[in-house]
């Protein structure tokens, strides 16, 4: 199944339109020397939705990410988010914008000689112009999100795996941004861990209805992120029956040698009778 | 292992060369451009300054010390152990100071920057920064750039200053000479031309050391190995061009400052 093409007139329309996709690429082309990892790669991300990317290690997952952060630049195509075109921004112009965009990377990547609370109110401190009194406030809401807000005083070397995910997820998040990146959340935690991770990508997906792309390897996370919904009464993840799966706003792409092989909903990719995909979902 | 073309490795070079100009003529164009990180400036002339000091000290002391001492063998034989003090401030002042300092400054922290951005590097803490809204030549290499010249300048001073000692305490307990004597021969034989070029030359120093060592820590690739040898690298790097443009320097100013 081909990627959908949105024309990017409409996708460069202002950020406050809410029928924009929050992200567009358009034919992208990228290459590290002689191997060329993305050969013209178009899909779109429509408002309000998570989608999972899937692909061997070594697809361009991650670099996905990299361009829609503008901390790489294609060879050639267009990356269009929020209704900017970054490949043509300077960096200067893209600091702006990354400032809409919460990033969670592979290992964290959090600060090392910074304390949790340091991390998390990163941003808001680089700001300037907010109140101490307002970012203690804003970073232990973060925190009490990620259920670790008794972590405040602790330094990144003090914490586990998923906690480190964990307070990265609560970086990401703490200036409300409209579109989070997620490479590989879940990535070589135990499946207690990985559902915790889950539960909050859910969560601040239903309850603060923020778009997302997230790069996995694990099928069972993004099958559980399209199959439950977040109970903001119970505070937790519920499954929901199978007729009502096409309510959440999930869908997956998956990446073969560069390419878009399939772009579209889980009832879809289900039934794809691409035998690669039937062989990676099974 | 795989061999490289002559070709290929001078391109590389080439090209390095002109990475390093391009990321040092960055870093002093960020100075004109907000944000300016002043509290990381500080963070960072504490850590390179003060924590440098012990070192420069010592170096400084037992330069001036074995420089008396051998001055003293040759001026013996020619009647004018006295001048020992003249010898070791103009030695000191002009080019030990500057160069060992910067030296020692550049062994220390040069090294130290790069393995510092390398890590940063290799764990995606720059990307996080940029993802962040912070330009990290902003936040991490200006900062160092001006702490690092800052501080040396002064760090020079001392040095010259304990080496000065140094010749003294050689002097007066082995060479049984009058201290007064001594520090009025080291004073009075320092000119203007001595003392601008004793100054101006660890600014270019710092200069070198901090670029150098964030270049290098920049552009660290390939895991905890590729740290490894960027740290090797920014070292030895940055000792051979405080070497290399302490000769250019010292030419260029003995011509222009009309030197006697």
């Amino acid at each position: 199944m081909s990627a959908p093409t949105v024309p990017l007139d409409s996708a460069t329309a202002p950020t406050n339109d809410i029928s924009a996709p929050v992200i567009v690429f358009e034919d992208v082309v990228m290459s590290f020397g002689d191997n060329e990892v993305l050969r013209g790669v178009s899909f779109h991300l429509p408002r309000g939705e998570t989608k999972a990317v899937f692909g061997v290690a070594g697809s361009g997952k991650s670099l996905i990410l990299k361009l829609a952060l503008g901390l790489i630049r294609p060879d050639s195509g267009r990356i269009v988010v929020l209704g900017e075109d970054v490949t043509q921004m300077p960096e200067e112009q893209l600091f702006a914008l990354r400032g809409k965009i919460g990033m969670v990377f592979q290992e964290s990547a959090l600060f090392d000689s910074l304390t949790v609370r340091e991390n998390v109110a990163y941003r808001l401190m680089e700001e300037h112009g907010v109140y101490d009194e307002d970012i203690d406030r804003r970073v232990r809401e973060a925190l009490r999100f990620v259920e670790l807000e008794h972590t405040l005083d602790l330094n990144p070397s003090e914490l586990s795996g998923g906690m480190r995910r964990r307070v990265a997820i609560a970086r990401a998040i703490i200036t409300q941004p409209e579109l989070l990146l997620y490479d590989s959340p879940t990535g070589g935690l135990d499946p207690v861990t990985s559902n915790t991770i889950i539960e909050l990508i859910v969560k601040q997906r239903d309850v603060n209805k923020t778009s997302a792309l997230l790069v996995t390897h694990r099928l069972q996370d993004a099958f559980t992120m399209a199959t439950h919904q977040f109970d903001k009464q119970t505070n937790r993840m519920i499954a929901l029956p199978p007729g009502q799966h096409c309510d959440v706003p999930m869908s997956f792409l998956v990446l073969r040698d560069g390419k878009v092989i399939f772009d579209g909903d889980l009832h879809n990719l289900a039934q794809s009778q691409d035998e690669y995909i039937q062989e990676y979902i099974s | 292992m795989e061999l490289i073309s002559p070709t290929d490795l001078a391109k590389e070079r080439v090209l390095t060369v002109q990475d390093y100009f391009l990321f040092s003529l960055q870093t002093v164009a960020n100075l004109f451009r907000k944000p300016l990180y002043f509290a990381d400036m500080i963070q960072q002339a504490d850590t390179i300054g003060v924590g440098s000091l012990p070192i420069v000290v010592l170096t400084g002391f037992f330069t001036g010390a074995v420089l008396a001492l051998q001055a003293s063998n040759t001026l013996e034989r020619f009647g004018s152990i006295t001048l020992v003090g003249q010898l070791v401030s103009t030695s000191m002042v002009r080019e030990l100071g500057p160069v060992l300092t910067s030296l020692m400054v550049a062994g220390r922290n040069s090294s130290g920057m790069a393995s510092e951005l390398g890590s940063m590097v290799v764990t995606e803490q720059i990307d996080a920064m940029r993802a962040l809204g912070t330009d990290p030549m902003k936040k991490l290499v200006t900062p160092r750039m001006v702490a690092t010249v800052f501080m040396l300048f002064f760090l020079a001073i001392i040095s010259d200053l304990v080496g000065l000692v140094g010749g003294l305490a050689i002097a007066k307990l082995l060479l049984r000479l009058d201290a007064r004597q001594y520090w009025a021969n080291a004073w009075e034989s320092l000119v203007f031309q001595d003392v601008f070029m004793g100054l101006i030359k660890p600014v270019i120093f710092g200069f070198i050391i901090a670029t150098i060592g964030c270049f290098y820590g920049m552009n660290a690739r390939g895991g905890t190995q590729g740290v490894g040898r960027a740290t090797t690298q920014a070292m030895v790097a940055a000792s051979v061009l405080i070497l290399a443009m302490d000769l250019i320097v010292t030419r260029f100013l003995m011509a222009t400052l009309s030197y006697r």
